[in-house]
């Protein structure tokens, strides 16, 4: 692995979610209120991303093996179940509650607002219930 | 509460560039997924290298957030549009939610999509749908409820 191609796609990552505003709530909560004060930024935030990830993994993927590792690690389940559903659904409550969804968690925390902690506190406490009481077979 | 912003294209586009970038970048070198939510309970759960890589890239996901800070200012003015009793059970709904449905808006909605996976088309569908439900639920019914 090399750890200095992680650490440059982690702040790629960081900044662009920082620059297009995403860091922002208020912007995330405004583009899901499509009946009030409508705010469109994240649709062309998440359409830009497609724009360069979709023809980028197409040509990755065609490589026998990732560069810096053995082979690449891509999600294998292929059914619609009910677990899916119901996570989006929560996730989805919880998106729209705070206008948070993990990255721009990570990123509202250097402003230094205690809630952001808070909040971030309480989503690692979300993904802990999930893995050792709701599914603590895995 | 409400807070209203303007669209912004020209910030929307380069940050978005700069994200689909980083997938890319990511599965070219290690072949793995950026999505956050997967990476941020590997981090804390996993265990030796799959917890490692995992920390770099949250390393590098910080100082990326840090500098475009510094030198955009973006992140001047920004506060919490809910109070911390609303923010504890958001991040609550958060966690499990994005466990339970293996990935949030990068997973599924940037790499799950640009994939072509079915999956992840359903549960974008799926976790917007719910969100712009929540918004509509706590602006227009509750008035500014929470």
């Amino acid at each position: 692995m090399n750890r200095w191609v992680v650490l440059l796609a982690g702040a790629l990552f960081g900044a662009g979610i920082t620059i297009s505003g995403m860091g922002n709530p208020a912007k995330v909560q405004n583009f899901l209120d499509i009946a009030g004060a409508w705010d469109p930024s994240l649709a062309l935030v998440m359409g830009t991303a497609l724009l360069v990830a979709t023809p980028g993994f197409f040509w990755v993927l065609k490589m026998s093996s990732p560069r810096y590792a053995e082979k690449f690690s891509l999600p294998t389940k292929k059914d619609i179940d009910g677990k899916l559903l119901l996570g989006a659904v929560l996730f989805g409550m919880g998106w729209g509650l705070s206008g948070l969804c993990p990255a721009p968690a990570l990123v509202a925390i250097l402003t230094g607002i205690p809630s952001f902690f808070i909040f971030l506190a309480a989503m690692f406490a979300g993904m802990f219930v999930f893995r050792f009481v709701l599914e603590p077979q895995k | 509460m409400i807070i209203e912003t303007v669209f912004t294209p020209i910030e929307a586009i380069a940050g978005g560039a700069l994200i689909g970038l980083s997938a890319v970048v990511l599965m070219w070198s290690v072949g793995r997924i950026a999505g956050i939510s997967g990476i941020v309970a590997g981090a804390i759960l996993e265990s030796g290298d799959e917890r490692y890589w995992r920390l770099i890239f949250l390393g590098g996901l910080f100082l990326g957030a840090l500098i475009a800070a510094v030198t955009s200012g973006a992140l001047s003015g920004v506060t919490p549009v809910a109070n911390t009793p609303v923010l504890i059970v958001a991040g609550l709904l958060v966690g499990i939610g994005t466990r339970m449905g293996s990935g949030c808006t990068s997973g599924h909605g940037v790499c799950g999509i640009s994939r072509f996976s079915l999956r992840s088309v359903v549960a974008t569908c799926v976790f917007m749908a719910s969100g712009v439900a929540t918004v509509f639920v706590i602006r227009h019914l509750l008035g500014e409820g929470v």
